[in-house]
């Protein structure tokens, strides 16, 4: 039964790298810009939604507000670039740090909150986060922040001529997050923050801390999607309040782990792969004039997947363990 | 040490608005003992039950746990000390697997994960849902998911064991084979404290038996000697039937 549990565990980590190579050589052959936008963006979306989903997902803590720690994430490396001249690698760890300490500071309250109420504050929070960007002056305000091309380099996280490198960051972007989640999985936090979602009354009777367990995973949650807006912001290298940390951003987050299947391994980037094209085509084909139409496309997946299967598209690919066993 | 009794509640109120649940509440349970709390409907049973695992604290008294006053401390830190328990309405973990329900359990003594899935494996054996350890939580029939709660508890290698009416609403089968997970577990070395509504699965079953009524202690004695005792009969049955007793 172990041996049965730790070769599906290897079984997992072999089936991602096997993706993450071939996602690796595909931008070689596709050479096509639009296409490798949307690969790049597929890969972002993967890895903020597999971020967001050890909160939401695993420990049961629904999170709308994640917007937050993207636009952090987004504005300390801006700042600290534009401002300071402070390399955005080092920018992207500090709005990490940063994010990952706002998010324990605002769970330390909001972590009584249970259910609807929680996912209220959490709206609520990122709301004001994104009226006090628009209104801090230093920070560029409603006007945001445009980040200076000082010309193609890896030290300086700018690639002008060429997408390959943010493809590249992406990817390992995603590959980590994956990476996180599969080792988070397997260890005591997987185990208390499963509890915890299910039931945390138990989960303190069997001596898990539960407010502990949701402060660590909304810690590390924050920190992952606080790289992922740094890495947003070098990408699009222009940065307003509303382009980093409005509410749609929480939504894209949440979506796609609610598509592929919310608290498992393989949901959040199995939901990105379908969803992120999907918006990004729909929106270059029929949206232009008929705005609005790619968030029906959007709408009605959503509705449709709720409808047909609940726990998510990636039931269809694992056969049920439960049956496996008998 | 091993004088001492394992628990002890000392003078325990506890007030919910007007309602008194528990007033003047001082019972011991001593090492290796089997002990029944039993009584009516609304005597107080879980009230207790809940001041002991540290859910809420009592309004007054105190909770003296392996000598040591554990009254401020909350349920998981409790558990850390070796106070297990079982809900008397499960909660299980729905959507994980037996196996890792019993994980969470073992994750008490030792973060080491092979260490902890080993130490599960051994607990769902001992309990006979071994061939269940892979099955999801909501897919277990009702009598397996009380074994669940208990080997959830067992996990934590409590010294002592709160049972909340795990044997009720079991056929006689699984009430039979619950019992003897009982005797077992003791055998092991566990103390046992459990609210109990069965009488005639319970009495056989403890070493001594605790009544409460109106949130106080009834009686305390021999199972027998209780059974036969003039108060609880009429605590029980009303005041008519206690006459001839």
């Amino acid at each position: 039964m172990d041996t049965d549990f730790a070769r599906s565990r290897r079984r997992d980590l072999i089936v991602a790298f096997v993706l993450a190579a071939i996602a690796a050589v595909v931008p070689l052959f596709v050479k096509d810009v639009y296409v490798q936008n949307i690969m790049v963006l597929t890969l972002m979306w993967g890895a903020l939604s597999q971020s967001w989903n050890i909160l939401s997902g695993y420990c049961g803590q629904i999170s709308l507000g994640h917007a937050l720690y993207f636009g952090i994430g987004a504005y300390t490396t801006a700042l600290l670039f534009t401002k300071f001249g402070v390399l955005p690698w080092f920018g992207m760890i500090g709005g990490g740090l940063i994010s990952a300490v706002i998010a324990m500071g605002l769970g330390y309250p909001c972590f009584r909150l249970r259910g609807h109420y929680f996912v209220i504050a959490t709206i609520v929070i990122a709301e004001i986060g994104l009226l006090l960007f628009h209104n801090w002056d230093w920070a560029g305000a409603a006007l945001g922040i445009d980040i200076p091309v000082r010309g193609d380099s890896w030290l300086k996280f700018q690639f002008t001529r060429s997408k390959l490198p943010y493809f590249y960051f992406a990817l390992a972007l995603a590959c980590v997050a994956w990476f996180v989640t599969w080792w988070l999985e397997d260890s005591k936090w997987g185990y208390w923050w499963r509890a915890v979602k299910d039931n945390p009354e138990a989960a303190e009777s069997l001596g898990v801390v539960v407010f502990n367990s949701k402060m660590g995973a909304a810690a590390v949650s924050a920190f992952l999607v606080a790289v992922g807006g740094s890495f947003y912001a070098q990408f699009v290298s222009y940065i307003d309040p509303e382009s980093v940390m409005g509410f749609q951003f929480s939504l894209l987050m949440a979506l796609p782990a609610v598509l592929g299947g919310i608290g498992t391994l393989w949901g959040p980037l199995l939901g990105a792969v379908i969803l992120i094209p999907v918006t990004e085509l729909t929106r270059s084909f029929i949206g232009g004039s008929g705005r609005g139409v790619d968030l029906i496309v959007y709408g009605g997946l959503i509705i449709a997947i709720s409808l047909a299967r609940p726990q998510g598209l990636v039931g269809l690919f694992t056969p049920k363990r439960k049956e496996a066993a008998r | 040490m091993t004088t001492t009794p394992l628990l002890e509640t000392r003078g325990v109120w506890q007030r919910f608005g007007g309602l008194i649940a528990n007033s003047d509440v001082s019972i011991s349970v001593g090492r290796g003992e089997i002990v029944g709390l039993i009584g009516p409907n609304g005597a107080g049973k879980s009230t207790l039950f809940n001041l002991i695992a540290g859910v809420l604290p009592p309004t007054q008294g105190s909770i003296v746990f392996d000598g040591e006053d554990v009254t401020a401390l909350p349920a998981a830190v409790r558990c850390q000390r070796g106070v297990g328990r079982t809900f008397q309405v499960v909660k299980s973990f729905e959507t994980m697997t037996v196996i890792d329900n019993v994980i969470v359990g073992a994750l008490v003594r030792s973060t080491v994960m092979r260490d902890a899935r080993r130490k599960a494996h051994q607990v769902l054996e001992f309990c006979g849902l071994g061939p269940r350890a892979n099955v999801l939580a909501s897919d277990l029939v009702p009598s397996e998911k009380r074994r669940l709660e208990v080997a959830r508890a067992l996990a934590t290698e409590p010294k002592l064991l709160l049972l909340d009416e795990v044997l009720t609403g079991l056929t006689p089968v699984e009430a039979k084979t619950g019992v003897e997970l009982v005797r077992k577990v003791r055998d092991t070395g566990v103390t046992v404290l459990m609210v109990e509504h069965v009488m005639e699965i319970v009495m056989p079953l403890v070493d001594r038996a605790i009544v409460l009524d109106l949130g106080k202690v009834l009686v305390e004695g021999k199972p027998a000697d209780v059974v036969r005792d003039p108060k609880v009969i009429s605590a029980y049955l009303g005041d008519r039937h206690a006459v001839g007793a």
